[in-house]
């Protein structure tokens, strides 16, 4: 598979693992799931990322659940976190979304669906550390327009469009400052409900 | 002296005005009726595997689309045309057809109400499709669930969205009349004419067009797709860019399976493959590769322009050679032979050669997997090296695959690079 896959490494890097400097996101030891909705998001238009969709336009579902399983398996070491210069009053704006949401506003923490030490739930959440800045602010943007898309209900959507441009600067900036724990396995699915339904995740 | 002039005058308005009046009222094919049938479910059956031999839901689906809804955007030099709703919906799509309508869209390339259908819609290559054809096709067309979706309109600059000026562009390239068997061919090159002339349409990309987007000549000689920017390939006898080296086998196994150990599939032909030609039966597949096959040579000459030895040159095919063993030799080998069909080879692999040389330059570009096949499920692809390798690296590395292992192939500049560098890839 990694011969196959070679096509792969030349943006997402050697095993999948990124590069911080870069906008590309990491895929290696991201949920199997995960991959493999975002690989059929791409044939099928819901997300747009020309290169993306013209690498897989072709590709059976067979076969990208296998390129999905294949990433979802690759553990290689993560980069050192990105410094990202914001004053200590965002990075704490920041870090309150993450790990408490905001009630008031109908917005529910990071860490409510996407694991407390934010490493992803089986078997359709990713993990959101190590994750370039610029990519998580394009996707909150593509989120919000409508050009990243998931199957009904499409929760970070959703979530997206009751975050201002400052809360988002705020969240990216903190996630991808944090240093990643030694163990970046996403946690097994939950037993109790989610606070908010998602096509890509069904309870 | 002024009847001279009225002459004059009545000639240049009574010639267009007598096109027009024509293809307007020539309806070709009326007098060939539906046949009854008695076997319905075998008639939808067979229209399901002639409309994957037209691969009409291609262009008749947008990506991620309800099947047959129409919406895709099909780029022109005119200007952009959204293909129609064939779905079964009465409003939106072409429930109220019948297939005497049909039959005259495919044949005559006119819509239910009498005007004329752009010819983005191959009916040019069509038209050779039988009536007994055009009724399974329609009966297929009639089970697909309806959509509701409104027809988006052409964004075509004057004068092209001027439909009645077609009758002029059906006076110069369009001839109806469905495939006449050739006597003295065998069955089943017959059949592969009929295939690739006809449903393939395989003309409307590998036969070069005029500057009106008229079928010239060369058929199938090869052809530049316009707004797409892939070449596609000469299908003619030639050596070197067209099929004179591949055995019968071996352009049966591209068809079908979208691999062979000449080379693989990429650009829009994957789409081709991906939703046509694997899904048909072999027997068609290899009447189609016997038919292409007898094409004869064009008489290209392999090499356009002499290669010109100079220090410039010497010094970009070193550099290509350099990046070739960092980059490339893992896969495609030292000695240009690959590990075919996985890696396909660049010595004799007739894309490199061609002219104009954008096919190597966007594949070194953007990379890209073959479709998965039944004979090929699990594709291997190529990485893109547009963040790799700068236009200069780019051009000299594709100038060494062109122009090594025998390769017939030109020097490419780092400008013809930077121009393919934004070309559309979705």
């Amino acid at each position: 598979m990694a011969q196959r896959a070679l096509a792969c490494a030349a943006c997402h890097g050697e095993e999948g693992r990124a590069t911080r400097e870069g906008f590309f996101p990491r895929i290696a030891g991201k949920p199997a799931a995960y991959l493999y909705n975002q690989l059929v998001n791409f044939r099928e238009g819901r997300r747009q990322y020309p290169m993306m969709t013209y690498m897989v336009a072709h590709l059976s579902d067979a076969y990208l659940e296998e390129m999905a399983g294949y990433f979802s398996n690759l553990h290689p070491p993560y980069p050192p976190p990105q410094a990202v210069a914001v004053p200590a009053a965002t990075a704490e704006r920041g870090r309150r979304l993450v790990v408490n949401g905001d009630a008031s506003r109908n917005i529910p923490a990071c860490t409510a669906c996407h694991g407390t030490r934010l490493t992803g739930m089986l078997p359709a959440i990713p993990g959101l550390l190590g994750l370039p800045r610029d990519y998580l602010n394009a996707q909150f943007g593509a989120w919000k327009s409508g050009s990243r898309r998931a199957h009904a209900p499409d929760c970070m959507a959703d979530i997206s469009r009751q975050l201002t441009p400052e809360d988002v600067g705020a969240i990216t900036a903190w996630l991808s400052s944090q240093p990643v724990p030694a163990d970046m396995r996403p946690v097994p699915a939950a037993t109790a409900k989610l606070p908010i339904a998602c096509g890509s995740h069904p309870q | 002296m002024k009847r001279i002039l009225l002459l004059v005058i009545g000639i240049i308005l009574l010639v267009p005005a007598a096109i027009v009046g024509y293809e307007w009222v020539h309806e070709p094919g009326s007098e060939e009726t539906s046949m009854p049938v008695t076997d319905q479910p075998a008639q939808i059956a067979r229209g399901e595997y002639l409309a994957k031999a037209g691969n009409c839901m291609a262009c008749h689906t947008t990506r991620g689309g309800q099947a047959y809804a129409g919406g895709r955007a099909i780029d022109t030099p005119f200007g952009v045309i959204y293909s129609s709703n064939l779905t079964s919906d009465v409003e939106t799509g072409i429930g109220r057809w019948s297939a005497d309508d049909f039959w005259r869209a495919l044949h005559n390339g006119k819509s239910r109400d009498g005007s004329f259908l752009y010819p983005a819609f191959p009916y040019p290559d069509y038209t050779k499709v039988t009536r007994v054809d055009a009724d399974a096709l329609f009966a297929y067309i009639n089970t697909v669930p309806p959509a509701r979706q409104p027809n988006r309109p052409n964004e075509l600059r004057f004068p092209y969205n001027q439909r009645i000026l077609l009758a002029f562009w059906r006076w110069l390239y369009f001839t109806p009349g469905t495939y006449q068997p050739q006597a003295e061919q065998t069955a089943e090159w017959n059949r592969g004419a009929y295939l690739v002339q006809g449903l393939g349409h395989c003309s409307a990309c590998h036969t070069s067009r005029t500057s009106l987007g008229g079928a010239t000549d060369k058929e199938l000689a090869g052809g530049l797709i316009p707004q797409l920017g892939w070449y596609a390939a000469s299908l003619s006898a030639d050596a070197g860019t067209g099929l004179g080296e591949w055995e019968k086998e071996e352009i049966a196994a591209l068809l079908k399976t979208g691999v062979s150990t000449r080379g693989a599939v990429f650009g829009p032909m994957g789409e081709v493959v991906s939703g046509s030609l694997q899904h048909l039966a072999g027997e068609d597949i290899a009447a189609m590769a016997t038919y292409l096959k007898s094409f004869p040579a064009t008489g290209a000459s392999r090499r356009s322009e002499p290669a010109i030895e100079s220090a410039e040159t010497e010094a970009m095919l070193r550099q290509g050679a350099k990046l070739y063993e960092t980059h490339c030799v893992e896969c495609h080998r030292a000695d240009g032979k690959g590990i075919p069909p996985s890696y396909p080879p660049l010595a004799g692999n007739r894309s490199l050669a061609a002219n104009p040389a954008l096919n190597p330059i966007r594949m070194v570009l953007n990379g890209g997997y073959p479709p998965s096949t039944a004979g090929n499920p699990r594709p291997y692809g190529m990485p893109p090296f547009s963040a790799i390798l700068n236009d200069s690296e780019v051009a000299a590395v594709v100038s060494y695959i062109r122009m090594s292992w025998g390769n017939q192939g030109t020097l490419v500049a780092p400008m013809d690079v930077a121009r393919h560098r934004g070309a559309p890839i979705e």
